[in-house]
This record gives structure tokens, sequence and C-alpha cells, in this order.
């Protein structure tokens, strides 16, 4: 043991207990599992709802509690708790949608469960880390326990595509993110990300210019695969497709958040410094993402595939956030993936449950009809449809309009006009999915639709809710927004 | 919580009403929403006596919403606004009780879309911060796209996305613009804005002008339209169920104009008046070439449609003639066309429910099955093609007057407008109600019913009062438009010729 060792402090030990708690809960439902018999399974997924519950709580308590934890390597500030909240909300909503989902597919198994909470824990680490190694280790917990979670139907062909494909560029985009981070430590000779905003901004210290902007470059190429970012989005319209839809909801929601948390927080803090030398790789990743995201999902018939291409173009929104990168940015951007996560999760959960047994009905023409059919669950799809357009009084159009706002408080007219001239452009695809559902016949598809199940029920109405709460009194997440960096 | 909060925000609470009410019940719900529509519109004549004599805003409510950035529930309203709000919430019962029989599938969700257009609209016309202003605006623009996609005619889908499409294409550019002044003057509160720029505190130099004008106005002028923005108008008033087409016509239309007068001319003084040589243009065309398409439409309520694009033409001319005339004129003409044009789709309406026809070919000789029908027909076609002692007379005059003070040639085209509205009207007259009677339509043309005479009468009574006592609407148009052109003076060399000649005139 070295010298220099300090054993960690009970308040350090507090400062990591909702991952804690997140991945004992998710142990002990692995070992649950093989003791439950097969019917009995929705009880591991109560269990898991329930530890996400408490991991909620302390990790809301956690706010109370700031500070360095490990010897730095993890720091618990606004910023940490605010995706903390988010990421944790994010699962529990998908556990909420995904039993009666497994259950229809008979593939409701602990399993599903404890991948999920892993996921969530991995995200955990991630945004709150404040040192590469662990940011690493965060975001290859997320990712491996993703994976896995894509190809969960393994008799699914589509699913395993998917898996396969998400396994093998995520990994591709990993190691460039491993290269970066080596390259980036051996320019600086550390892997704090203060300490090496520190070395970058000493005008004496400070390495090569060329070197520290290739680690920029690779870590980029990793981050911007993580939030499916242009030119390395490809893999999300198939993957979003082929995962079981409750999977595809998680998918677009908390890996993507936490991976633009730590974008966020490794290209600002660390990196800030040589703001100069990515910005222009940022605006022109931020303005292709939109663009890209938005025109491909205009030509979409599949729903899935549709609102994959949606969840690009909403990245590229969140990118013109990043790259105002000021203060004002950085909170546009948390506001931004806040709503996002409450959109795009209701979003898939009426995939999820519209599709029925084996994904059937996924196309947008199967919703013909649903608005005479089922007025309610329509509507509560339309709210969260015009957030996603982003017509207020819904939180998408605040996030717009921050985001935008604060591009164009950094000077990024142009990019600011381009990106709201395709927010038009993005009304019209979602506008398609309105048309469908409330002006067109009713179909066959929409004929023998079950009664949604609680736990949908419970996700789409906190989803729609929340969007409108959002959008009429976006103060209450602002301020808590305000609390990060 | 004042009198003008109560006309806003009640129609919302009938939104909310109207959709706890089962959906069976759909003579209970049409009765809601007249009540409901019916109580907002006698509320808001409350507010006529707070007008009188003051171009200040009156009936003003200023609460903090959202503290940072600071947006403000800050509404209020002026002469202008007053019979905005008035038309708004006059007609909405007028469609209720059009839509009574008409609308017969889905009513609940109808009429409950109705009162939340209603709440839009009042909004837009009261709100006082940029922000809130753009949320009203975008707020009207969604019911208004479920009303004509859902209950419309065959090619409705194809009209709403248009609709839709268009204003928001439009609105997105206006958004930036009002980012834009709020990243430079710190607040979205128009007086607070207006405040700035009169002082000098805010001084946005002759490209921030020119662009901000551009940005607002391209928002504006689709809504209006003007001239060649107008094209998804035909198709939204063609497919929109008649009480749709009478809130587009009447109402959203004026959300333009509106917005051109409140926010434009005020705010970006210099580029309005650099620009308004090119606007004339435009709005004279689209005068010129609104009445020649009606003039040869097949489709009665294309025509009426395209009267529109004409009519509007001479609000544009009216408000950018910068004259106390002009602008007077111009928000009249506003209220006048509202009234008769939303006049002319309720009977256009009226015949359809009855022969399922809206071409012109399939009718002929109306008049004798239905004579109440064809009077009021005729006196709304009167009023329309401008005729004296009828509203649209006034409006129209005082828009040439002042436009002829600025550049007569300007009036001189503007006035030929005014003649072909008379060509298509009578004609139009002429081939639905007069000569023979084929067997098709005698069998089919009942009289005006007790209801479709109920959603009239006001609305030909109105034609006739505002023809002949201006004075009981003009004064607070003219002490608020009076207002808004003391503002376009800013920095302007305009102010100085003015005041030339009566120096001039003392020192003789």
């Amino acid at each position: 043991m070295p010298a220099s060792f300090v054993p960690p402090s009970g308040a350090e030990y507090a400062r990591l207990l909702p991952e804690m708690i997140l991945a004992g809960v998710a142990t002990l439902t692995m070992v649950l599992e093989p003791l439950t018999p097969a019917r009995r399974k929705r009880a591991l997924g109560r269990l898991c709802l329930a530890g996400l519950i408490v991991a909620l709580v302390a990790a809301i308590a956690g706010h109370s509690n700031p500070g360095p934890a490990f010897s730095g390597m993890l720091q618990v500030d606004g910023f940490a708790t605010f995706f903390r909240v988010l990421v944790i909300v994010a699962g529990m909503l998908v556990v909420l949608c995904s039993s009666s989902y497994l259950q229809r597919e008979n593939a409701e198994s602990g399993e599903y469960y404890a991948l999920l909470l892993f996921s969530v824990a991995g995200q955990s680490i991630m945004v709150s880390a404040t040192e590469l190694i662990v940011l690493f280790i965060g975001l290859e917990i997320s990712s491996i326990s993703s994976y896995v979670l894509a190809g969960f139907l393994r008799r699914e062909k589509l699913a395993n595509e998917a898996a396969a494909k998400y396994f093998l560029l995520g990994s591709f985009a990993t190691a460039f993110l491993l290269y970066g981070i080596a390259l980036i430590y051996g320019a600086t000779g550390s892997t704090n990300l203060n300490a090496i905003r520190q070395v970058l901004a000493n005008p004496e210290t400070a390495p090569l210019g060329m070197l520290a902007g290739t680690a920029a470059a690779l870590m980029f190429v990793g981050f911007a695969f993580k939030v499916s970012a242009a030119p390395f989005q490809v893999w999300a319209p198939d993957v979003y497709q082929g995962a079981p839809a409750p999977v595809t909801a998680f998918l677009a929601a908390g890996p993507k958040a936490a991976a633009f948390a730590i974008f966020l927080r490794v290209f600002l803090t660390a990196l800030g410094p040589i703001s100069n030398r990515w910005e222009g790789i940022v605006w022109t990743s931020a303005l292709l993402t939109m663009i890209v995201g938005n025109f491909a999902a205009l030509a979409q018939t599949n729903l899935k595939r549709l609102l994959a291409y949606s969840s690009i173009a909403h990245a590229g929104y969140v990118m013109v956030a990043f790259t105002a990168h000021s203060a004002a940015g950085t909170k546009a951007a948390m506001f931004y993936l806040a709503v996002y996560v409450f959109m795009n999760i209701g979003a898939f959960a009426l995939v999820a449950y519209f599709g029925r047994k084996g994904e059937r009905y996924v196309h947008v023409d199967d919703l013909a009809g649903l608005g005479v059919r089922q007025p309610v669950t329509a509507a509560l799809f339309a709210v969260l449809l015009l957030s996603l357009i982003g017509v207020p009084p819904t939180g998408g159009f605040f996030g717009k309009f921050y985001i935008f706002k604060a591009a164009l408080e950094a000077h990024l007219g142009w990019l600011t006009v381009l990106g709201l001239l395709n927010t038009a452009v993005a009304a019209y695809y979602y506008l398609r999915i309105l048309v469908v559902m409330y002006m067109k016949e009713p179909g066959e598809s929409t004929a023998d639709l079950p009664p949604l199940a609680p736990g949908t029920r419970t996700v789409l109405w906190t989803c729609a809710a929340a969007t409108l709460l959002l959008g009429i009194f976006p103060s209450v997440v602002l301020q808590f927004a305000g609390l990060g960096k | 919580m004042n009198l003008l909060d109560a006309v806003l925000w009640l129609p919302l609470a009938g939104f909310v009403l109207l959709l706890a009410l089962p959906r069976e019940k759909v003579e209970a719900i049409r009765r809601m929403a007249l009540g409901v529509s019916l109580a907002v519109f006698l509320l808001s004549l409350g507010l006529v006596a707070g007008v009188q004599g003051t171009a200040a805003f009156q009936f003003v409510t200023n609460l903090p919403w959202i503290a940072s950035p600071a947006i403000r529930y800050h509404i209020g309203i002026d002469g202008i606004s007053l019979w905005l709000v008035l038309l708004t919430t006059l007609l909405t019962p007028i469609g209720v009780l059009v839509s009574w029989r008409h609308i017969d599938k889905r009513v609940k969700e109808f009429f409950a879309l109705f009162l939340l257009l209603e709440f839009g609209l009042i909004g837009v016309f009261v709100a006082l911060d940029l922000f809130v202003f753009y949320v009203f605006w975008e707020v009207s623009l969604v019911p208004m796209y479920f009303l004509i996609g859902i209950w419309g005619h065959e090619r409705r889908v194809y009209a709403a996305v248009k609709f839709f499409l268009y204003t928001m294409a439009g609105s997105v550019l206006m958004l930036a613009g009002i980012i834009y002044l709020y990243n430079r003057a710190g607040t979205f509160d128009y007086t607070v804005l207006l405040q700035m720029m009169w002082s000098g505190k805010l001084a946005l130099d002759r490209v921030e002008q020119a662009v901000l004008f551009l940005g607002f106005f391209v928002a504006f002028a689709i809504k209006v339209p003007l001239f060649p923005l107008h094209t998804w108008l035909p198709d939204a008033h063609v497919e929109a169920p008649t009480a749709g087409s009478v809130m587009l016509a009447s109402v959203m239309l004026k959300m333009g104009c509106y917005g051109l007068l409140r926010f434009c001319l005020p705010m970006f003084p210099a580029a309005a008046r650099g620009y308004a040589p090119w606007i004339a243009i435009l709005a004279i065309a689209g005068i010129i070439y609104g009445a020649l398409v009606a003039l040869v439409q097949p489709n009665m309520k294309k025509l009426v449609a395209y009267t529109s694009v004409s009519h509007l033409g001479f609000v544009v001319l009216g408000i950018f003639s910068f004259t106390q005339l002009g602008v007077s004129g111009a928000v009249y003409q506003m209220l006048n066309h509202g009234i008769s044009t939303g006049a002319l789709f309720i009977l256009v309406g009226c015949l359809y429910e009855r022969r399922h026809s809206l071409e012109i070919k399939d009718y002929g000789g109306v008049a004798t099955p239905a004579p109440v029908l064809a009077t009021m027909f005729l006196i709304t076609s009167l009023a329309s093609m401008g005729l004296p002692l009828l509203n649209n007379f006034v409006g129209e005059y005082l828009v040439l007057q002042g436009t002829a003070q600025v550049n007569f040639r300007w009036a001189v085209f503007a006035s030929i407008g005014v003649i072909l509205s008379a060509c298509y009207m009578l004609w139009l007259y002429q081939r639905v109600f007069y000569g023979d009677t084929p067997e098709s339509v005698r069998s089919q043309m009942p009289d005006s019913s007790a209801r479709e005479w109920a959603a009239m009468a006001p609305l030909l009574v109105l034609m006739v009062w505002m023809g002949t006592f201006t004075q009981t609407f003009l004064p607070p148009i003219t002490a608020a438009g009076a207002s808004i052109l003391e503002r376009t003076k800013v920095n302007v060399e305009f102010q100085v010729q003015r005041q030339m000649p009566r120096e001039v005139s003392r020192a003789r």
C-alpha cells in the first residue's frame, strides 16, 4: 500500500451511494433470477424499480453533500446531480414500460432489469466522473449492458443485427476514445480533467498544439458516436429499429444524455483552453447532425426508424448549444436533454405498446385512426409530438428557445438561422404522424388494440405531463440546471 | 385579475370543460361551447368603455412568468387590439352556430379545439411581451391545423400541412429576431423595448434594423398573406370547414396585419420606411392579382379566398403609407374584412350544406327558392365590394386617401381593385342567384333557418353600422394609430420635413 493512500471518508462513500445501490440491487436481481418461477418474474421488475427509486432519493440527497470523492476521481456537483437524476428517472420510465412488452414477447426475466440497472449505474458514474479513466469505466459499464439489451430478444433477426452492429461500431468508437485519452495523458501527464485544463491553459506547460488537437479529435470521434452526432450517426437508425422498443426508448434516452454530459464536461472543462481547435469541428458536426437527421427522417415510413432519425436531429440541436460553449449553452443543453428524455421515452413507449406481439405494427400508417379509437392515448402522443416539433407551450419549444438563445449570444447567427429552419423541416414528418393518427380513416391495425398496461399508461402520462410542465414552468428545472456549471 | 384576463382565460377554461364532458352528449357539448363563447363575447363588450380617449394600454396585467430569461405575462389592449379582440369574441359564437349541424363527427374535439383557437387568437392580440406573443402565435396554429385537417373537405390534409409549414417556416425567423432583441435589450417587454428605443438606450444600427425587420416581416407577410406568399391561403380556406374558414379569414389573417402594425413599424421604423415602397408595390400587385384570379374562379370558396388576398392588400398598403388616414383605414379595413368575408364564408357554407357543391356552375336561380338567403348574400356582396354606406367603403376610402397623400399613383392602381371587386362579386351573385332555377337546385334549397339567421344578423347589422356610424369605432383606432405613427418618426428625416412648412408659414 503506497504511503500516500488515504482511505475514503464516509462522506465520500455517501457520494457514490446511488451507484452502489444500483449495482447492489442489480446483483441481487441476478442472484434471485434463477430462484424466481417464470410467472413471478414481474416481481424482479418491481424490485429493480424500487432500487431505482431509492437510488433517485440518494442522488437527490447527494445534492446537499457536494464535493469530490475517491481522491478527486468523482465529483458530485450540480451538473452531476442533474444528470444522475435524469438517467435514473429515464431508467425508471423504461422499467415501467418494459414489463408488459416483455410479457407479450415471453421474454420477461431478471437479467433484463439487472442489465438495465447496471447500465444506469454506469451512466451515473460517467456523469460524476472528473477523471478520464473513471469516465471510461462508467462508459464501458453502460455500453456493454446496452449492447446486450439491444439483442435481448435473441431469436429476432433484426435484434441480433442491431446488437452486433452496435457492439462492433461501439467498440471501434471506444477505441478511438481510448487513443484520445492516451494521447492527452501523454501530452499533459494527467487524466484528471482539471489538471489537464491547467496544463493546457498555461502557455509554458502547454504541449504541442498538434498533439492536443489530435487527442481532442480522437475523443470527439468517440463521444460523437455515443451521442449519434454526424458523421458518426450511421449506426443509430439500424440499432434503434432492430432493438426491442423499450430498449430503444432506453438507448435514445439515458446513454445519450449521459454521453452528452461527459462530452460537455470533457470538452468544456479539460479541453476548454484549446477550444479554437475544436470549435469548427463541433459547429460543422452540429449543422450536419441536424440536416442529416431531419432530412433522412422525412423519407421514413417505419415509426421506429423515423424516431431514430428524429433523435439524431435532436442531438444536433444539443450540439448547437455545445457549439456556443458558454454557461448559457451548457444550461440550455441540460434543459434540452431533460425534455428530450421525456419526449423520446414517451414516444417509444407508445411504439412499444402499439407494436403488439413481434412488433407487427411499427409503420407510421398503422397509426391510422388512433385518434378515434383511443383518443386519450392519441392526445398524449400528440402532446409529445408537438413538443418534438417545438410548439409552445411545451418543453420542446422552450428547450429549442434556450439553445438558440445561447447560440445567438455566442454570435452563432448562421447556425441559429439554419437550425431554426431545420426545426421547420422537422415539423413535416411529425405532422405526418399527427395526420395519420387524426385525419385518416381507422384501419385494421387499430381495430383490436389491447387496453394500455398500467405501467405504460403511467409512462405516457408522466412524459406528456413533464413536457407540458417543463414548457409552462421551465424555471423549476432551469434553477436546478443553473446550479450546474 | 381584470376583465381582460377573464376574456383571455375563459375560452381555455371552456376548452378544459368540454374535454371533461362525455363525448356522446353531443347536444350538451354544442350548448356548452355556445354558452362559453357567448359569455366571452358579453364580457369582452365591457372592454370598450375602458379604451376610450387614450392611446395607452388599458386593462394591463404584468406578472412575472419565468425569472430567467425575464419573461412576463404582460397583457393589455389599446384601441386597435380592442376591436380585434371583439372581432374574435364575436365570430367565435357565430362559428359555433354555423357548425351546429355541419359538424357531425367528433363533435367534442371540434368545439374544444374551436375554443382553444379563440384562446390563442385573443392571446395574440393582447400580448405585450414578445415571447408571450410568440407563444400565442404558435398556440393558435395547432387548433387550426386540426380543424382543417380533420373536418375539412377532400384535400384537407394537404391544405392543413401546407398551412402549418408555411406559418412555421415564417415564424421561426421571427423567433430568431425576438431572441436577438432580447440579447440586445435584456427584455421581451414590448412597452419597455419601445421606451428603450425612444430614449436611445437601445439603438439598432441600419443593418440590424433591416435584418430584424425582415425576420418579423416575413412571418407576418405569410400570415397576411402578402403577394407572393399567399399560396397557402386558397388551399387552407377552401378545404377548411365553414367555421374554420370564417376564423381563418376573419381573424387569423389579421394576426399578420396586426403584427406589422404593432411590431414592425414602431420597433424598426427606419427599415420599415426604407422597405415601404417595395412593400406597397407588392400590396398593389396583390390587390390586382387577387381580384383578377377571383374573377375567373369556378369555385365559390376559392373565389372568396382570393378576394381576401385582394382586400388584405389594401390593409398592407394603408399601414405602409405611414399616414394617419392610411393606418386608421387599414385597421378599419381589417375589421370590415373580418365581418364581410366571414359573412361570405358563412353564406357559401349555407349553400354548400344544401347543395353539397362549391362549384358555381351547380347553382343558378337560387334567389327564387331562397329569397332571404339571397338578400343576405346581396347585402354582404355589396358590403364586400365597397358600396358607400356599408362598412368596406369607409376602410377602402381612408386607405386610398392616405395612400394618395404619399403617392398618388399607388392610389390609382389600388383603386383598380375596387372596380374589379364589383365585377367579381356581382358576377358571382348573378350566376348563383339569378337565372333559371334548375330542378336540382330548387329541390335542395330551403330558405335560411333560424340558426343561420342568428349567425348572420349581427354581421349584417355591423355592416350597416360600421358603414354609417364610423364614430363608434374610429376614435380609439385613430388614437392608437397616431401613437404608433409617432413611434415611427424616431431618427427619421421625415420628422424634419413635416415640421418645415409650419415654421415657414409662421414666419410669414
